[in-house]
């Protein structure tokens, strides 16, 4: 690893930062996996004996705060440009609020689709409800290794290592969360115009 | 398998120790070669561990072909190494169920997908752009162990009670979700499923460093258009298992909540002894179709690095530029593409709509387009060549011998109709292990021979490789040559016992003639082990560029250290193939050789670059 921050190579050979590339990749594999999940969605819903049922009203609510945490992050990182770090603090701290009321409001969602006898497995489930858990479920799970990395970000910039000399680490973080909310989005999206 | 690395590696090195740079001597044996982040003992690692899983992978196709070729015989003599899979001297038919499962899924994913990509992609890529490490060497290292992890998981299911998952390597549903259909699919499939989601963990994270490290690292001069084809291939083969993986692990995903936790994804309307089970409304042609998106880039992942390997071998052997190479990037391109298109040419049985068995019929047949272009290439750059039978540039050409003869049955399967005769028959398992197994381990073969001076720092002996390549060569057609054969006459694979088959008993002679032809070939593949392992130690020392070839690994000393070159790094001026250029005192003229030295022969449109 010491040889990559060798100066003749960073001259010649960085085009672009090779972790943002790589985050870019992995976000294009984790596309690849939804994309699987709804497509599978869309063949079997084609197939028949489909239950048919209202999607949890909390699912709007959640949408619209993890829009916001979205724009808190971008603050965020507009902050650590702009060397704001008071500010910087504040809107990763309502990130992150924003990020766990986001998966408290899922968690209940999925209460009530057990109240409404929507279950995951059993001998009353039916794949259309087990097709959301797998989506939402999948997307918490990715959405709480982007709180892991928030979390980490907050850690750095509590030591003062995030700011205009120091985005590279905000920047990726930026861009992963921006993804998730984006998923988000489409799923819910996705999730309204099949039912 | 770590203790075989261990030791070979520390006697490998301790040799040349002095070439290193200094900050190499404070890092622990540890560091150095377990977890190491350096990408060519990773690259060793991937290749040590592709051999052990090739030897299992193979003595498994060895044992479910006595079966096939001496249905009456018994194997008492087994006794002492299956236990209890072998009763009175039979083969326990789950038991061979779960052997034809294993060598499948062994073979593509752990030796041709992570031992054949593992290897080449990690050695080549920093050596051949001229770049001192992967991207990410941390990443590189979770790769690999990740895929350990997975490989012991895999192993341990070997030994489990139950046996290891037997539903086929393509582990369809409802067979592999019921523990009730076949006793594999209880433990064995679990661990099944959990070692592949390990694996393909590791495949992402290999995959995501090759893509990053050909954008971003290559040396001053290394436009995407010099590159040798080596590295096109390695870098399509990545985005491939970028791009494909993760369904695969979806479709895993989704059979681990139906085998596990009670949904019904893919299992609807089943009884087992009289007895409804609970899951309904489950779709098995949607496992399917989740499969195969995966398993025809699949497919394609295993043959593509070899496509860049034979490409340079066989260029630089015949002393020839590559023909044609903006066509080979281009005919690589549209296989890539392609190979995302046409995966239910595997489902034309299944009940799949007709009308979408044609679509994926003519897109199937358009592959051939491309594949011909290629294998036209490869022929023509051997035309007139000035060739050197080296063992690498045997299995090269043989691979190109194999691909044709494995590709022309691939257009006969490619019709819709023509597969209702011929779906699950011998036919097809000819077919694949030709154009796809034994191609890819030509090819596998051929990178191993030609850059083993590279790895090791000494030669391998050439008489075991001539030796070894045509008991090989041989022994691969007649093995699959009349496969064919009983596999037109509607010869079904995966059965265990097909004697109680008036059609098929008059193949008996047949089934035993194929296997005593794959017995001898897979015992030719220990003169290579034992070649392998003792040029390791014993072979006559290399040279820094033994067969005179151009691309920029070659400049790197005998024994490439940390960091690959000792000063700075190589800048590239030429393509990859500058062969025989007429006017050049020498047959061949390396890439970083600028053009102001090569004044006497400079095409016209190169004498600007002077």
């Amino acid at each position: 690893m010491e040889m990559m921050m060798n100066p003749e190579i960073q001259a010649t050979q960085r085009r672009v930062n090779p972790l943002k590339f790589m985050l870019i990749l992995m976000i294009v594999s984790i596309v690849m996996m939804f994309a699987a999940f709804t497509s599978a969605y869309i063949v079997r819903r084609e197939e028949g004996n489909w239950l048919e049922f209202d999607l949890p009203n909390v699912l709007l609510i959640n949408t619209v705060v993890l829009f916001l945490s979205s724009v808190f992050m971008q603050w965020a990182y507009v902050s650590a440009k702009r060397d704001n770090l008071k500010n910087l603090k504040i809107a990763l701290i309502l990130t992150i609020a924003a990020g766990f009321a986001f998966l408290a409001g899922q968690w209940q969602g999925w209460g009530e689709l057990v109240q409404n006898n929507v279950f995951f497995g059993g001998s009353t489930a039916n794949p259309s409800g087990s097709f959301l858990y797998v989506l939402t479920g999948v997307h918490a799970f990715h959405l709480i290794t982007g709180l892991i990395f928030l979390i980490i970000v907050v850690i750095s910039a509590f030591r003062y290592r995030v700011h205009s000399k120091n985005l590279a680490r905000i920047e990726l973080c930026n861009i992963y969360w921006h993804f998730l909310g984006a998923l988000w989005i489409y799923l819910y999206v996705f999730l309204v115009l099949n039912h | 398998m770590s203790s075989t690395d261990i030791s070979l590696h520390k006697d490998v090195h301790s040799g040349h120790d002095d070439h290193h740079d200094d900050h190499d001597h404070d890092q622990s044996f540890i560091e150095k070669y377990i977890f190491s982040q350096d990408h060519k003992i990773i690259a060793k690692q991937f290749l040590f561990a592709g051999i052990f899983w090739a030897i299992i992978g193979g003595t498994m196709s060895s044992l479910f072909r006595l079966q096939l070729g001496f249905p009456e015989a018994t194997f008492t003599f087994l006794e002492p190494l299956l236990g209890k899979w072998v009763e009175g001297g039979k083969l326990n038919p789950e038991f061979y169920l779960a052997l034809v499962t294993m060598h499948g899924t062994i073979m593509v994913f752990f030796v041709l997908t992570a031992g054949l990509s593992g290897t080449f992609s990690n050695f080549l890529i920093p050596l051949q752009i001229g770049a001192r490490d992967m991207a990410s060497g941390f990443m590189n290292m979770l790769s690999f162990w990740f895929f350990f992890i997975a490989s012991v998981i895999m192993f341990y299911s070997i030994f489990l009670e139950t046996g290891p998952a037997a539903g086929g390597w393509t582990v369809y549903p409802p067979l592999s979700a019921l523990p009730q259909a076949i006793s594999g699919s209880g433990a064995g499939m679990t661990m099944w499923l959990v070692s592949m989601a390990l694996f393909i963990v590791s495949q992402l994270l290999g995959g995501v460093n090759y893509i990053t490290t050909v954008i971003n690292m290559r040396t001053r001069g290394l436009s995407m258009t010099k590159l040798p084809l080596t590295i096109w291939s390695f870098f399509l083969t990545a985005v491939l298992g970028l791009l494909a993986f993760p369904v695969l692990l979806s479709a895993a995903l989704l059979l681990i909540f139906d085998r596990s936790f009670g949904t019904s994804f893919f299992l609807s309307d089943i009884y087992v002894a009289g007895e409804a089970l609970t899951h309904t409304g489950g779709s098995p042609v949607l496992f399917q179709h989740l499969f195969w998106f995966l398993g025809h880039p699949e497919v394609y992942i295993v043959i593509l690095p070899t496509f860049g390997i034979v490409s340079e071998i066989i260029a630089t052997n015949a002393r020839k530029p590559i023909f044609g190479y903006r066509a080979m990037i281009g005919s690589m391109l549209g296989i890539a593409l392609l190979s995302f298109v046409v995966w239910a040419h595997h489902m034309f049985v299944s009940g799949m709509n007709p009308f979408l068995g044609s679509v994926f019929m003519f897109l199937t047949l358009i592959i051939a387009v491309p594949s011909a272009v290629k294998v036209f290439n490869w022929i023509a750059t051997l035309w007139r060549g000035n060739i050197n039978f080296t063992p690498a540039m045997l299995f090269s050409v043989a691979f190109v011998s194999l691909f044709i003869s494995g590709g022309v049955t691939g257009i006969i399967l490619g019709n819709s109709a023509l597969d209702i005769q011929l779906h699950d028959t011998y036919f097809v398992v000819a077919h694949f292990h030709l154009v796809m197994g034994s191609a890819a381990f030509f090819g596998m073969f051929a990178g191993v021979y030609h850059w083993f001076p590279k790895m090791f720092g000494r030669m391998m002996e050439e008489k075991l490789g001539y030796l070894h390549f045509w008991i090989t060569f041989i022994g691969v057609y007649l093995i699959f040559m009349p496969m064919h054969y009983i596999g037109i006459a509607g010869f079904p694979r995966r059965y265990y016992t097909w004697t109680g088959f008036d059609t098929f008993n008059k193949f008996m002679d047949m089934n035993t003639f194929i296997t005593v032809a794959a017995i001898i070939a897979f015992a030719a593949q220990f003169f290579f082990l034992f070649n392998f392992f003792y040029s390791i130690f014993r072979g006559r020392r290399a040279t820094e560029n033994p067969w005179k070839s151009n691309t920029l690994e070659w400049t790197t000393p005998v024994n490439p250290g940390h960091g690959n070159w000792p000063g700075p790094l190589p800048v590239v001026y030429r393509w990859p193939y500058d062969y025989s250029k007429p006017g050049a005192p020498e047959d061949f003229i390396p890439q970083n050789v600028p053009f102001s030295q090569t004044q006497s022969s400079n095409l016209p449109h190169e004498r600007d670059f002077e």
